[in-house]
C-alpha cells in the first residue's frame, strides 16, 4: 500500500497537496460559528452542481417544452421531484449562507490587509453567482421567469447609444424568446458554472497563502525565530507554512478539528435545509414564487412583479432612484461599492470587538438596512415604500462613505498580543 | 415598451389575476382523504374537464395516487376513450375557446400552487348572477370573470343579497356582500361547500403529487440527521477536548 501510495506521490502531489492544504493547514483555535459559512457554501455548490446534472437529463430548453418538462421531472422522472427541490432549494441556500459569510468578513475584517485579493475573489464569486440564479432562474418558463427576465434584461436598454442594441443581442430576438432561454441554460449550466469553480479555486488558494482570518484578528503566524519554542504549537504543521513562520500554539489543524466543528454546523444546517426541502419547498413562495407555476405568456403581465428574494435589496434601490439610467448605476454602484470595501476601511484594527461604538453601530444599521431594502424590494408597491427606499439607499452608501471618514482616527480598543484564552 | 402596452391594451380583462381584496374562506386541505380526493376528482372530471385540462398529470397516475383501480378509474372517470396512461386533456379546440371566453381556459394542473387552495375553495363559491355579463354571472373574488358557473346545477342560482339600512337618516340598500341560491341545486349549503372542499383538494394534489411521498421522506432524513448531530457533536468533543 504504501509502495503504491509513494508511486502516486512522485508522479502528483496528492499527500502533499492534502497535508499542505488540510491535514496541517493551520487554523485559529476561536474559529467560531460565523467561519462554517465557507464550508457550507462549498457544500451546497457541490449540491448545485450534482442536482444540476441530473436535471438537464431531463430538462429541455426550449421555450415549447421547458415548463413542461419540469412538471414532467416532477411528476414522472423517479425522484425528479426530490432532485429539482434539491436544487431550487439549494439556490436559496446559497445566498443565505454567502450573505452570512460575506457579513463575517465584514465584522471580523476579513477584507483588511493582506486579504484584498482574497475579498475581491469573494465578491466576484458572488457576482457570477448572482449572474447564475438569475439565469436559472429563467429556465423553468413560468411567468416570474419570463417577466423578471423582461425586466432585468431591459435594465441594459438604460445605456445611452448602445443599450437598445445590447438588449437585443442578450436576448438573441427582439424580445424575451426561446432564444434568449437557449442561450441563458448554456450560460447556465457550463459557462458560468466553470467561472464558479475557478473563482473558488482562487479563492482557496488565496485564503490559504495569507491564512485564515479569526473572531479576534489577531495574526497566528509570526516572524521567523520570534517565538520561543514553548510558544510554538505542538500540533504538526506543513513545512510550507513552519518553514517562513512561527506558527503560534493558538492553532488547530484543519483536518480534523476544523472539519468535525463544521460538520457540526453542517448537521444543523442539514437539518433546517431538508425542513424546507421536503415539507415547505416553495418556503411560503419566497424559494419558488407562485406565479412560476403558471407558464409564461407574453400576453399577460402579472400583477406584480418580484424578483427572487436574494435580489430583492438590489431591485428596492433599483426603484428608489425616479431615472431609469440612473437607478441602473445606483444598483450597480451598491455593488461595487463592496468590492472596494478594503480601501474604504482604514483602521489598522480588524475585528469589531476591538473596534469603536460607532463601528458596530454603522455595521448593525447596514445589515438591518439591507434586510428592509429586501423586504421593501419583494413587496407590492406602496407610497411610502418609495419614500424609504430612498431614505434606506442613501443609509447603505452612508455605511461606506463614513467607514471611510472615521475609520482612519477611530478609537479603538488595545488588540491582544495573542487570542485570548 | 410601447409594444407591450399595445398588445395589453388587446388582451381582454379575463386574462388577468384579479386582486378583488375579498377576504378568503379557510378551507381544510388533507391529501390522506381519499374519499374527498377521488370525490373532488368525480367533479373535476364531470364539470370542469369539458374546458380546462390537466396537461402535466396522467390518468394512470392520478388513479393510482387516489387508489382508484385502473379499470373503474375507465369506466367512470373517462368519457372520451383515452388511454389509461394519456394525459388529462380535454376535447375542446384551443382557438375555439379562445374565440368563446375571450382566451383559451387556463390548465388546472398547478393552478392550486398559483392561486392557493383558500382562493380556490372562495372563488367556487362567489358566483352570483349579474346579466351585464356575458355568461350571465360575475365573482366576488374574481370580477368580471369570463367563466360561466358550471357548478350551479350543484349549487343551484346564486344571487347578491342586498339589506335596508339606516345610513344618515335614510332607508338604503347597500351590499353585505353575502349570496344565497334560490335553492334549485342538488346539494344544500353545506353539501356543496363540501363538494368544493373535495375537488380543491383534489387540485392540490395535482398541483404536487409527490407531496405525500416527500413529507413520508423527510421524516425519516429528518431524523437521521439528528442522529447523524449527536455523533458528529460528541467527535468533534472528543477531538477538541485537549484544545480547550
Amino acid at each position: 500500500m504504501n509502495a503504491f501510495l509513494n508511486w502516486i506521490e512522485q508522479r502528483i502531489p496528492m499527500m502533499r497537496t492534502a497535508n499542505m492544504h488540510a491535514i496541517q493547514y493551520p487554523a485559529p483555535r476561536n474559529m467560531n460559528f460565523w467561519y462554517v459559512f465557507g464550508f457550507l457554501a462549498t457544500i451546497v455548490l457541490v449540491n448545485q452542481i450534482v442536482t444540476g446534472i441530473w436535471i438537464t437529463m431531463n430538462f429541455e430548453p426550449s421555450a415549447e417544452r421547458a415548463f413542461a418538462s419540469v412538471e414532467y421531472i416532477m411528476r414522472e422522472v423517479d425522484y425528479g421531484w426530490l432532485i429539482r427541490y434539491m436544487h431550487s432549494t439549494g439556490a436559496s441556500a446559497f445566498f443565505v449562507v454567502v450573505y452570512l459569510h460575506m457579513f463575517r468578513g465584514m465584522i471580523y475584517g476579513s477584507y483588511q490587509k493582506p486579504r484584498e485579493l482574497l475579498w475581491i475573489f469573494g465578491m466576484l464569486i458572488y457576482l457570477a453567482l448572482m449572474a447564475e440564479a438569475f439565469m436559472g432562474y429563467v429556465l423553468p418558463w413560468g411567468q416570474m421567469s419570463y417577466w423578471g427576465a423582461q425586466v432585468i434584461v431591459s435594465l441594459f436598454s438604460a445605456i445611452p447609444v448602445i443599450g437598445p442594441d445590447l438588449v437585443e443581442w442578450i436576448q438573441g430576438d427582439y424580445v424575451i424568446s426561446g432564444a434568449t432561454l437557449n442561450r441563458f441554460f448554456a450560460l447556465h449550466v457550463i459557462a458560468l458554472p466553470l467561472v464558479i469553480v475557478i473563482l473558488v479555486f482562487l479563492h482557496i488558494v488565496a485564503l490559504h497563502e495569507v491564512g485564515s482570518n479569526n473572531p479576534d484578528g489577531v495574526p497566528i503566524k509570526h516572524k521567523k525565530g520570534s517565538l520561543s519554542e514553548s510558544e510554538k504549537t505542538k500540533f504538526k504543521i506543513h513545512e510550507y507554512y513552519t518553514s517562513k513562520y512561527d506558527i503560534i500554539d493558538d492553532v488547530v489543524p484543519f483536518f480534523p478539528h476544523i472539519v468535525l466543528k463544521d460538520l457540526v454546523a453542517f448537521s444543523v444546517f442539514l437539518f433546517v435545509f431538508c425542513y424546507i426541502l421536503f415539507f415547505a419547498p416553495e418556503m411560503g413562495g419566497k424559494f419558488l414564487e407562485h406565479p412560476n407555476f403558471e407558464i409564461a405568456n407574453p400576453l399577460k403581465t402579472p400583477e406584480h412583479i418580484f424578483p427572487v428574494w436574494y435580489f430583492t435589496p438590489f431591485y428596492a434601490i433599483l426603484k428608489a432612484v425616479p431615472d431609469k439610467l440612473f437607478g441602473v448605476l445606483t444598483m450597480f454602484a451598491a455593488i461595487g461599492v463592496l468590492f472596494a470595501l478594503p480601501w474604504f476601511d482604514r483602521s489598522n484594527v480588524r475585528s469589531w470587538r476591538y473596534r469603536s461604538g460607532l463601528h458596530k453601530t454603522n455595521l448593525i444599521v447596514f445589515a438591518i438596512v439591507f434586510i428592509f431594502l429586501g423586504y421593501l424590494g419583494g413587496t407590492p408597491q406602496e407610497n411610502w415604500k418609495i419614500i424609504a427606499s430612498r431614505i434606506g439607499t442613501v443609509i447603505y452608501f452612508a455605511f461606506f462613505f463614513l467607514l471611510f471618514i472615521y475609520s482612519k482616527s477611530e478609537k479603538t480598543k488595545p488588540v491582544p498580543e495573542r487570542i485570548p484564552r | 415598451m410601447k409594444k407591450w402596452l399595445a398588445l395589453l391594451l388587446f388582451v381582454p380583462s379575463v386574462a388577468f389575476a384579479a386582486g378583488s381584496g375579498y377576504h378568503l374562506d379557510e378551507v381544510e386541505i388533507d391529501l390522506t382523504d381519499k374519499v374527498s380526493l377521488q370525490n373532488g376528482a368525480k367533479i373535476f372530471m364531470n364539470y370542469c374537464l369539458g374546458c380546462h385540462q390537466m396537461q402535466y398529470q396522467r390518468y394512470q397516475r392520478t388513479f393510482t395516487d387516489l387508489g382508484i383501480p385502473d379499470e373503474l378509474g375507465q369506466e367512470y372517470l373517462q368519457f372520451t376513450g383515452e388511454k389509461v396512461s394519456d394525459y388529462i386533456t380535454t376535447p375542446m379546440p384551443k382557438e375555439a375557446a379562445a374565440n368563446w371566453f375571450g382566451a383559451p381556459p387556463p390548465d388546472l394542473t398547478l393552478v392550486a400552487r398559483v392561486r392557493g387552495p383558500e382562493w380556490l375553495y372562495t372563488y367556487l363559491r362567489t358566483f352570483y348572477v349579474d346579466d351585464s355579463k356575458t355568461f350571465g354571472v360575475n365573482n366576488l373574488v374574481f370580477p368580471n370573470v369570463g367563466m360561466p358557473h358550471v357548478l350551479e346545477p350543484l349549487q343551484g342560482t346564486p344571487r347578491r343579497v342586498y339589506k335596508e339600512q339606516m345610513v344618515d337618516g335614510e332607508m338604503v340598500e347597500t351590499d353585505v356582500f353575502t349570496l344565497e341560491t334560490d335553492g334549485n341545486g342538488a346539494l344544500d349549503k353545506e353539501g356543496y361547500d363540501a363538494a368544493v372542499r373535495d375537488l380543491v383538494n383534489f387540485l392540490e394534489y395535482t398541483g404536487e403529487p409527490s407531496r405525500l411521498q416527500s413529507e413520508s421522506i423527510g421524516r425519516g432524513v429528518l431524523i437521521f440527521i439528528v442522529i447523524l448531530f449527536v455523533f458528529v457533536y460528541l467527535l468533534k468533543k472528543e477531538y477538541w477536548r485537549d484544545v480547550k
